[in-house]
């Protein structure tokens, strides 16, 4: 099956038809003069992005990191300070990006990697913690209160992250390229070992694969994709705080992801959608929002067990084909 | 003893004050089927592990082809030819049989870290995954997802997956554990088929297969090995009978 199906399967479709009407967001929401769509829709990409990259190494590796959001909130630090400093090329901050998640995300792995289980959840976390409160502890940088910024991330003179149109198109863009890698990567060689190690760790390691790092690299990528998701947040929100890496916005990646279903690429952004949406008409519709979100959740897990995108299936949205993916 | 395909000198395990292999000495002939038999306890699966790799031994050495591996990790093993399947069947349970092999036969090619191209059309894994499924007798169930599989087609899978890595040597623990007597049977067959391809160390409780396949046979009792030798000098043996076969065993 081609990777680019985009008809061809369920999934394909979903894909197709949601990221067509994600790209019109910005036509209707000027004909509406509602531009605040536009920057919610912004965000929901961004966390979507986040949550294809925890999916990563979560669905098709099995490894439950607890403390992504220490990497989103890494590459916001990264490109804020960038700007706060008089750095405004794009190319330098992905490049940082990159360089700075990729390797705190290989550090952090290499130590949390040794365990498995509860308490590969639980080093995570507290890895996640410990970000957290350094970022407390930069008093020059605000502190707890974090500290905003004026300015984005410039590419050329003719692509800059101010204009939210153009933002808007770059981030969806991102997401697209996102999910066409995970794709790649997930019925490639490397895709196959993971899901290898997923299903039978141990019985991967006696037909002769050390699995230790092939986990660690697919635990970097997910770092880097979740850092550049944060760069992409800190241009949209033009503030960073340590908030961002605190341990509930770790939860609430992993409900993203396990509400959008964790058996395929593009399940997260559905769970992304759904997750920032009912927080947003649930919380402009009362102050103890999370009150009814708990409920919902709670269904989502009993009438969607393995997530939105299986849901779909079950409801007969097929048309001829399987799943793309297991 | 330079022809030896695998020596083991003078091996001991000891799990606190239990004795599990109790200096065990033993070399296995390239292309034999050389049985393990021994009654319950008696140290055979410890003895299989520490061959794989996955158990250190706390003395003795273990030599394949003529070069010391009892250093080396489990993975070090199987690249070298030194392949186990396993008592408690081990395949993916959520990957089809077809999927299983082909993973094998992947991770026998070389490393994985390859993000482009995809795994599922690439002929080099897909057709030796296939004529390996031929070989166990499982080619029309490739699609089927392995979880959907029956007891004895695990098993099947499980050899087929062992032979992607082509070993020289397979460990074979128990291969026949929980069939029923159909099953058995076709699994005998298999095991024939792969007679004089490949050297195989079996451990198995079902001692019709046992004599009907084994070119030599070694009794463990209690971590110690008492005898070795062809079948019939094993069943003529009155140290064996007393130990093992004697007490109502035999069949």
């Amino acid at each position: 099956m081609a990777p680019l199906d985009l008809l061809k399967t369920r999934e394909g479709l979903v894909r197709t038809v949601f990221m067509a009407a994600l790209a019109l967001v910005p036509l209707v929401a000027y004909a509406a003069s509602e531009l605040f769509y536009v920057e919610f829709a912004t965000r929901i990409m961004i966390f979507a992005i986040a949550a294809v990259g925890l999916n990563f190494i979560l669905g098709f590796g099995g490894m439950v990191s607890f403390g992504h959001a220490a990497f989103i909130g890494l590459g916001a630090y990264v490109v804020g300070l960038a700007i706060y400093y008089g750095v405004y090329d794009g190319f330098v901050h992905l490049a940082l990006v990159v360089v700075i998640c990729g390797l705190a995300a290989f550090l952090i792995g290499a130590v949390c990697l040794r365990t498995s289980g509860l308490y590969f959840i639980m080093i995570t976390l507290a890895f996640a913690q410990l970000l957290f409160f350094v970022g407390v502890g930069l008093r020059q940088y605000g502190g707890d209160d974090g500290f905003t910024f004026r300015g984005h991330s410039t590419f050329a003179t003719w692509l800059d992250l101010r204009n939210s149109i153009t933002f808007f198109y770059v981030v969806w863009g991102v997401l697209a390229a996102t999910l066409f890698f995970a794709y790649r990567f997930v019925r490639s060689r490397f895709g196959m070992a993971l899901s290898g190690i997923r299903s039978n760790e141990h019985r991967m390691r006696a037909i002769g694969l050390p699995t230790y790092r092939y986990k660690l690299v697919a635990f970097a990528i997910s770092g880097v994709i979740c850092g550049v998701a944060g760069a992409l947040l800190a241009n949209l929100t033009q503030f960073v705080s340590p908030e961002y890496m605190h341990w509930t916005r770790s939860g609430e990646l992993l409900v993203m992801v396990i509400m959008g279903g964790i058996s395929s690429v593009f399940g997260p952004v559905l769970g992304a959608t759904l997750y920032l949406v009912l927080e947003e008409l649930l919380s402009s519709a009362t102050e103890h929002w999370q009150f009814l979100f708990g409920p919902i959740l709670i269904l989502v897990v009993l009438f969607a067990k393995k997530g939105l995108m299986s849901a779909l299936k079950i409801a007969g949205l097929s048309i001829g084909g399987r799943a793309g993916h297991g | 003893m330079a022809e030896s395909l695998l020596t083991i000198e003078n091996l001991t395990k000891r799990f606190g004050a239990l004795v599990a292999t109790d200096g065990v000495s033993l070399a296995i002939e390239p292309g034999e089927v050389h049985a393990m038999i021994g009654p319950n306890g008696a140290g055979k699966t410890t003895l299989v592990r520490q061959i794989s790799g996955e158990l250190r031994p706390n003395g003795g050495r273990i030599f394949f082809e003529g070069r010391e591996i009892t250093p080396l990790p489990t993975h070090r093993r199987t690249h070298l030819g030194l392949v186990r399947s396993f008592q408690i069947t081990s395949i993916f349970p959520d990957l089809s049989a077809l999927d299983n092999v082909a993973l094998a036969v992947q991770v026998h090619q070389g490393h994985s870290f390859h993000f482009w191209r995809d795994a599922r059309e690439e002929r080099c894994l897909r057709a030796p995954a296939r004529a390996m499924l031929e070989q166990v007798g499982l080619i029309a169930r490739a699609a089927v997802t392995a979880a959907d599989m029956s007891h004895g087609e695990h098993r099947q899978l499980e050899i087929a997956m062992a032979l992607a890595s082509e070993p020289k040597m397979l460990l074979l623990d128990e291969p026949m554990a929980g069939m029923g007597p159909d099953e058995s049977q076709r699994m005998v067959e298999l095991l024939r088929g792969l007679k004089g391809k490949v050297t195989i160390l079996l451990v198995e409780h079902d001692m019709d297969a046992v004599f009907v396949l084994a070119d030599r046979i070694t009794v463990l009792v209690y971590g110690r090995a008492i005898a070795t030798g062809r079948p019939e000098e094993i069943r003529a043996n009155k140290e064996v009978r007393r130990a093992y076969l004697g007490d109502g065993g035999g069949g």
